[in-house]
């Protein structure tokens, strides 16, 4: 059997008193698509965080392709393979679209710092290889024309898509998406649908969605990890998902017996 | 398939002498244009105007280092006077002492690419060996500013904003008193001779100032250090690394996302920026009329350039080099006012803050276009396009 494309086991975090996070595992085969849901402030975004090594775990593993991760420092995690977007858009504002896609090369670069000063003839060829990869990504996620404009500049669902594309181009082996839809509109949200799902099958790369969009979590993810209080209540397919009285609990709160009409 | 950068590199690597020759040239046309100031343009001018480009210059190279620290990766760093000082009393040290147990004096003995002062006479070398001793002093005093670079980097880098410009700012304070405990200087061959190097680095004038360097500094040596940081400055910012610098000044988190090692690359600006400091350190030195004292690692010499690099606009080399020479010559213009300038001066800068606080550049450079669309929308369709 081959090794999951990222294997977290017993993770614990918690900041002071509060437990963000307990015991929380997940499987995330090569090649798969799957969604983590839970309600806000179930501890989806914090997962996130301890998966990318921005917060080390208290406890636990976490193995990207077969290699321990937890406690590495966020960029040795992103040149291993992993990349992610963020809830709260974090582009390079001042930079251009173009820039912002070709910063995010620079983690498989191999020129050396004097290379770069005497524009050695393999660092042309780098720079060359890492602008014609940006533009590529730019004009699959069709913001081609937009290369030159500054990040800050896009509007809302074009920050979500070159956020994605920037992730894509640090050629990454699992893509972390947070909340991808979030403030989008629902056309939109339906080409983001398409797009996921070609992502996934032209990059190869497995991926986990955190997302409040029901519709488009049932749609595309195969299997699905509920989240709540930091703990996780159900993994299972979309169907048995949307009818386990747990979720549904967890969502809607306890229901009360129902007043007699 | 996974797509690999690096072979892809390879296939588009152009042919290693036609991209050889593109990569040296600037460096060929650096020396031609020092030559150039030296030979042509500083006998067509008076003295005064000769020595005011002097400053210019070596203000470039300070304003320039610096803006590859707090423009580039958005670091504010308060104490780039203590590497100028660290490289000037380097410099000045291997200058003096070197030519004193060399020559047995250490009279000013340059050739025609060193004379400042004095009229270039015929059949003087070009070249002579105090030339070469001033080449490496000024480079041992970038190497070593460098290497403090390291030391105060690696620890206060991990510090963000306030913290890392206290930090700076101590280190500054800290070079300028250890400087002021340091012993005379001493003045004769023999006795240079007899006493071992590291002794000599601590005989360097304390709070009276080092008085002796010969002043080597010329329009050559500015301008060939000026125009070589500002060649390096630009290729590092448009390369991969520059990028790396400026994801960090935009967003630390995402940069480290993005794989970019946040710390390793904050030190190594840090370090690039400070061997070019101590470059402008022995070319302070050794300019004459100037009294290498302690005072050149104090605060306000480290404030004098943040301020070049603000008005330039954080993270543009062209901003701050403009900025370097409109900061040069404004006191000077405004001498007139005598003791009105410094208000004048504090005016244009509070204007400057209030119009336009992004610096007069920003982030961009002179020859960007997109520094130019909102001009040419003004100005309509008679305008530039």
């Amino acid at each position: 059997m081959s090794e999951p494309a990222l294997l977290a086991r017993g993770v614990f975090k918690s900041f002071g008193g509060l437990k963000a996070v307990q015991d929380f595992s997940l499987e995330l085969p090569v090649g798969a698509l799957r969604g983590l849901i839970g309600p806000n402030g179930a501890g989806k975004t914090t997962v996130f965080n301890l998966l990318t090594g921005v917060y080390r775990p208290d406890a636990g593993e976490v193995r990207l392709a077969g290699a321990e991760i937890s406690g590495l420092r966020p960029s040795r995690i992103a040149a291993m393979g992993m990349a992610r977007t963020f809830q709260n858009i974090r582009l390079f504002g001042e930079l251009s679209v173009l820039d912002n896609v070709k910063l995010a090369c620079h983690v498989r670069s191999r020129q050396s710092l004097a290379g770069a000063i005497l524009r050695s003839p393999f660092s042309r060829g780098e720079e060359r290889a890492i602008e014609e990869r940006a533009v590529q990504l730019l004009s699959l996620f069709g913001l081609a024309d937009r290369a030159q404009e500054q990040g800050k500049n896009l509007p809302y669902g074009e920050q979500r898509r070159l956020e994605i594309a920037r992730a894509l181009a640090t050629t990454p082996r699992v893509l972390l998406l947070d909340e991808p839809a979030a403030g989008m509109n629902p056309q939109e949200k339906i080409e983001l649908r398409a797009l996921i799902r070609r992502v996934r099958e032209e990059f190869g790369v497995s991926i986990l969605l955190i997302e409040h969009d029901m519709g488009l979590v049932m749609d595309i993810c195969e299997r699905i990890t509920v989240l709540d209080h930091g703990q996780v209540i159900f993994v299972g397919t979309p169907d048995e998902v949307q009818s386990d009285k747990k979720v549904i609990e967890a969502y809607l709160g306890v229901a009360e017996e129902a007043p007699s009409a | 398939m996974a797509f690999d950068l690096t072979s892809r590199a390879r296939e588009l690597r152009p042919s290693a002498a036609p991209a050889l020759a593109r990569g040296l040239t600037p460096f060929a046309l650096c020396v031609a244009f020092a030559v150039l100031m030296q030979l042509a343009v500083k006998p067509a001018v008076d003295a005064y105007t000769a020595r005011l480009l002097l400053d210019i210059g070596t203000n470039i190279v300070l304003a320039v280092s610096l803006t590859m620290v707090n423009g580039f990766t958005g670091q504010f760093s308060m104490g780039h006077a203590g590497f100028l000082a660290v490289g000037g009393y380097v410099a000045a040290t291997v200058m003096y002492y070197g030519s004193l147990r060399l020559w047995g004096n250490a009279e000013m003995a340059g050739g025609m690419l060193s004379s400042m002062p004095i009229k270039p006479q015929p059949g003087r070398s070009p070249f002579s060996p105090g030339d070469v001793l001033f080449l490496c002093s000024l480079v041992a005093g970038g190497l070593v500013s460098g290497v403090f670079g390291i030391l105060v980097g690696l620890p206060s880098l991990r510090l963000r904003g306030d913290y890392l410009a206290i930090v700076t700012l101590g280190f500054g304070e800290i070079v300028r008193v250890t400087i002021q405990q340091t012993g005379p200087v001493i003045k004769d061959a023999a006795t240079a001779r007899a006493t071992p190097w590291p002794e000599l680095f601590t005989r360097v004038g304390g709070s009276l100032g080092f008085s002796g360097p010969p002043p080597y500094t010329s329009l050559f040596w500015a301008f060939l250090a000026a125009t070589l940081t500002v060649l390096v400055a630009i290729r590092l910012k448009r390369s991969t690394f520059g990028r790396a610098f400026l994801s960090i000044r935009e967003d630390e988190i995402a940069s480290e996302a993005m794989g970019v090692n946040t710390v390793r690359y904050k030190v190594e600006a840090f370090v690039i920026s400070a061997f070019f400091a101590g470059i402008a350190g022995g070319l302070y030195a050794h300019t004459l009329g100037v009294g290498l004292s302690p005072q050149a690692a104090g605060f306000q010499k480290s404030f004098d350039i943040i301020i070049m690099v603000v008005l330039g606009g954080l993270g543009s080399v062209s901003g701050a080099v403009i900025a370097a020479v409109v900061l040069t010559l404004l006191p000077e213009y405004l001498r007139e006012l005598s003791n009105y300038r410094m208000i004048v001066f504090s005016l244009a800068l509070i204007l400057m803050m209030i119009f336009r606080p992004q610096g007069l550049l920003g982030v961009r450079e002179l020859w960007d276009a997109a520094l130019w669309r909102p001009i040419a929308r003004r100005f309509g369709k008679g305008g530039a396009g």
